[in-house]
């Protein structure tokens, strides 16, 4: 495959993208020392992640959905799974985990 | 007859058995706490955006078999139960990390 790639084959890493930057900057804005913490974070994400990449993997086999190989890079990690689904399964959850904690604060500030 | 999981039918379980980790695994009973619902909250909308992108886009596409046909904002109904089990579970273990520091 020497195909070289189109600005449509972006399609689904700019999801990724918009998701990353719509939360890393909680990080900062609430001091919440999430991304500081790689390790724990890491061992939160990764249990859950194995269990859903599973789920990706026989949702592929039973063709319950199938990707545009035009709108991804085309990059397949193990059990046919796009690269852009494992980078889905890692930066979902810390969007969701940096706003865990960035309502923690809220909710500490509001108590006061 | 052909056995078969549906996506539908692997939500539902999924669902249930990330409520039962989250209250007796981990026991946090997120489901109970404002925290959880709070940050639920500002999550769906930008689920739902992202879900929107994906499908209007067809960037990913769902099979109609494997789905009842209930559709929110493009995506298929089962697509935020599984997010709402993947935000749980993830949550849960994260604060049952952060209890023992």
């Amino acid at each position: 495959m020497s195909q070289s790639l189109e600005l449509a084959n972006w399609s689904y890493v700019a999801m990724l993208l918009f998701t990353l930057i719509g939360s890393w900057w909680l990080e900062f804005a609430f001091k919440i020392k999430v991304l500081r913490r790689p390790r724990k974070l890491l061992l939160s994400i990764l249990p859950v992640s194995a269990f859903f990449l599973i789920w990706d993997a026989f949702a592929i086999y039973q063709k319950h959905w199938t990707f545009d190989s035009d709108q991804i890079l085309g990059f397949y990690g193990p059990l046919g799974i796009p690269l852009e689904e494992f980078a889905f399964f890692i930066i979902i959850p810390i969007a969701a985990i940096l706003t865990l904690e960035g309502v923690k604060v809220i909710l500490q500030r509001l108590k006061r | 007859m052909r056995f078969e999981l549906s996506y539908t039918q692997i939500t539902v379980y999924a669902l249930i058995l990330t409520i039962f980790f989250d209250m007796f695994i981990t026991k946090n009973s997120l489901l109970s706490t404002l925290r959880f619902w709070f940050s639920y909250f500002i999550i769906l909308p930008f689920q739902l955006l992202t879900n929107y992108w994906l499908t209007s886009r067809e960037i990913v596409i769902y099979n109609s078999e494997a789905i009842i046909g209930l559709r929110l904002a493009g995506a298929p109904i089962e697509d935020l139960i599984f997010g709402f089990a993947m935000i749980l579970a993830v949550m849960s273990l994260w604060e049952s990390k952060t209890k023992r520091g």
